[in-house]
């Protein structure tokens, strides 16, 4: 009894901050504070979003209307595409957070990527109806099309902004300054990894071909 | 005895096994694995297809019964059956006339003039073109001047150096290449004079310029010149219009004018246009709906010594509209419809049959093509295949408005290759002209073509939307005025059981 009442009473908080978004993408100051401040998220429901705008990136290159979105599918790379929508995410979060917490930036990383999952609410939801949407129009009234792709996008640029600013307890001209300067931070970051990995390619194929050489001799 | 009986048995057995052989290897050799001729899909991806043109011949001296060969012949022109070919190297124009079908028969060979003229010979002629009132036109451009000669080859009047001022007096006027319209205007493309084409009437006065392309320059262009000092002004490339390497007029009387001056930077910003239809007044009025420019060749792999882009160095219309772009790059032969999709390409450089060395002018007769090549001195006629044809044929069908043969041509030429766009959407366009909207839709979206298949949805909507009236009506009954009905019911019955309450407490 007790462990059925503690199930149910888990998939009530998770679904109550999912129903959260809902208020966080039309309140953004106020939501996204009591989204960290009062515990009113939750991470399972930042996954869902997530999870929600990476099915819905996928199903709009399968449902879009070709007039739209013309997919080469020869040059679709599922897990790719999932990584080209994920690294970016996990770079910003992580970038952002190295920076913030250097100048007093009061968010914690789980609570950034929190706020960074509840700021793309919008996207799936509008998305959503525009894959139906491209289905039933011609390319004349494209432009209606057009526009909601633009506005989901904006909105949540809009959203992010406001999250960050709540999160970090920043005023808009730091964190739109921050913003910037995480993207410098995502790109250094991405600058380490290629260094990374082709200096350790490189290293390994140094010794792959000591071994080559001395088996050669022997 | 035994021994022959054997050996005969072996020599049957093995022509039989030839003869099988040879039967069942029966296949249709269109060409399609040469790889000879190609187009691109709507993602840019190379198609081989069955060709589109077969060498008739290549003609040289041996074959033509010249005494001497060409050497450097860089002009062509065709009136009916009869083909000039200016031989620049010999200072002659050589007449042929096409006799068979793979025959030519010399006429004559011009090298003289009669009449009141100080200089008789021709120097280096370089382009030739017969006018409908049986004119003969001439690029003498050794001696500066361009003749025109009546039928006997006697001197008429000449066209020479513009004497107005906004033409360059200080450099030699060399008349390049030339066409003559209906009523004896002459068009000259002129080495050396980048303010478009010499227009005279034909009277010989010189009536301007005609169809100089406007100059262009980004922004950035414009700042490091502001920025650069005097010396490194002069070392840039100054900002000039092209000049126009060949001409054609077509039937239309438009002139398609086609220049090398281009570079890939610009075809790829889509700034530079190698190939132009002028008006009247000039301007370029080339219609390009095809996935891709009008450039030629939109790869340009550094492979075989070739690089850089598609240099068109001429061009000729057929009468349908159709039209063939040379390149002397790759000695390629583009053909575009009067919508600027490529039909086809073909061609190449080498030795054999249908390739070139150095093509430098095209021409047609009929729907055959003449290819001149000025450093193999010879010239190739090319005839459309069953293929080639059938695509002409399907699109003048279409032209004139029989859709519904259209189709069925267009059928039979994806019959013959399965990857060509064209067919499809031919197919599709032909099944919307019959209203077949749900179907025509199908082939659009195979090759891509939002523009028709927008079209065709837009009526196919609208018969959904009109057939499907009632249902859509229904359920918008169902959407708002059903919850509507179900909460006035419950107020209702709220209102009974607040009633009934107070009537039992009291």
């Amino acid at each position: 009894m007790q462990v059925s009442l503690k199930k149910k009473e888990t998939y009530g908080h998770y679904f109550a901050t999912l129903r959260y978004a809902m208020y966080v993408i039309t309140h953004p100051l106020d939501g996204f504070w009591d989204l960290t401040h009062e515990n009113r998220g939750s991470l399972a429901a930042a996954n869902t979003i997530i999870i929600l705008t990476l099915l819905v990136r996928i199903m709009k290159l399968q449902f879009t209307s070709f007039l739209f979105l013309q997919v080469y599918w020869e040059g679709i790379n599922i897990f790719l595409y999932i990584a080209s929508i994920l690294f970016p995410l996990v770079l910003f979060c992580v970038g952002n957070w190295g920076l913030t917490t250097l100048f007093d930036g009061k968010g914690k990383l789980s609570q950034i990527y929190m706020g960074t999952a509840y700021a793309l609410t919008p996207y799936p939801l509008i998305q959503f109806f525009m894959i139906l949407f491209s289905n039933v129009v011609t390319d004349e009234e494209g432009a209606f099309y057009y526009f909601a792709a633009a506005l989901s996008v904006g909105w949540v640029a809009m959203l992010i902004i406001c999250a960050m600013m709540e999160i970090h307890e920043y005023t808009l001209s730091k964190t739109i300054l921050f913003i910037i300067a995480t993207f410098f931070a995502m790109m250094v970051m991405v600058f380490l990894l290629m260094l990374f990995f082709s200096m350790t390619s490189q290293g390994i194929a140094y010794f792959i071909s000591i071994v080559k050489e001395i088996m050669f001799r022997m | 005895m035994l021994n022959r009986k054997i050996k005969s048995l072996i020599v049957l057995t093995v022509v039989v096994c030839i003869l099988i052989g040879t039967v069942t290897k029966v296949e249709a050799d269109d060409g399609l694995k040469k790889g000879y001729t190609y187009n691109y899909d709507y993602w840019s991806d190379v198609l081989y297809s069955p060709d589109a043109y077969s060498t008739v011949g290549v003609y040289t001296s041996v074959e033509l019964g010249l005494e001497q060969g060409f050497n450097n012949a860089t002009g062509m022109y065709v009136r009916g059956d009869t083909l000039y070919i200016c031989d620049t190297g010999n200072n002659r124009i050589v007449e042929l006339q096409k006799v068979s079908k793979d025959t030519f028969e010399l006429v004559r060979i011009i090298h003289m003039i009669k009449g009141e003229v100080a200089v008789k010979t021709l120097s280096a002629p370089t382009d030739v073109c017969a006018s409908e009132d049986g004119y003969l036109y001439i690029c003498d451009k050794g001696n500066g001047r361009i003749l025109k000669l009546d039928d006997d080859l006697n001197y008429v009047m000449e066209f020479t150096k513009p004497t107005d001022a906004t033409f360059d007096q200080t450099t030699a006027f060399l008349p390049n290449k030339l066409e003559v319209d209906g009523v004896g205007r002459v068009y000259c493309i002129a080495d050396n004079v980048n303010k478009g084409m010499i227009k005279y009437d034909s009277d010989g006065t010189f009536a301007g310029f005609y169809g100089a392309s406007e100059v262009t320059y980004d922004w950035t262009d414009y700042l490091w010149k502001k920025f650069a000092t005097k010396a490194q002004r002069a070392a840039m490339e100054s900002f000039v219009p092209t000049e126009y390497d060949n001409l054609y007029r077509d039937l239309e009387g438009f002139i398609f004018a086609c220049t090398t001056n281009v570079t890939g930077a610009g075809l790829d910003a889509g700034t530079d246009s190698p190939i132009r239809r002028l008006n009247l007044l000039g301007k370029d009025i080339l219609i390009e709906n095809g996935n891709f420019n009008v450039i030629g060749d939109i790869y340009w792999g550094e492979a075989g010594g070739y690089k850089g882009p598609s240099l068109i160095t001429d061009i000729t219309a057929l009468d349908n509209g159709i039209y063939f772009a040379l390149d002397k790059v790759r000695g390629r032969i583009f053909g575009y419809d009067t919508q600027g999709h490529l039909l086809y390409a073909f061609g190449g450089n080498g030795n054999l049959d249908g390739y070139f060395k150095l093509p430098v002018a095209i021409e047609h007769m009929g729907k055959d093509l003449i290819v001149l090549d000025s450093k193999d001195s010879s010239f190739t006629v090319f005839t459309p295949t069953e293929y080639g044809s059938l695509i002409y044929k399907a699109i003048e069908e279409y032209d004139i408005g029989d859709y519904d043969a259209s189709g069925t041509t267009w059928q039979q030429v994806k019959a013959l290759n399965g990857n060509y766009d064209l067919a499809y959407v031919g197919i599709g366009r032909a099944l919307m002209r019959q209203g077949n909207y749900k179907e025509a839709m199908t082939y659009f979206k195979l090759k891509w073509d939002t523009h028709n298949y927008s079209k065709a949805f837009k009526q196919y909507r609208k018969e959904w939307v009109e057939e499907h009236i009632g249902l859509m009506v229904v359920i918008l009954i169902f959407l708002f005025v059903v919850p509507m009905l179900v909460g006035k019911i419950k107020k209702i019955k709220h209102e009974i059981d607040v009633a009934e309450n107070i009537e039992r407490l009291m």
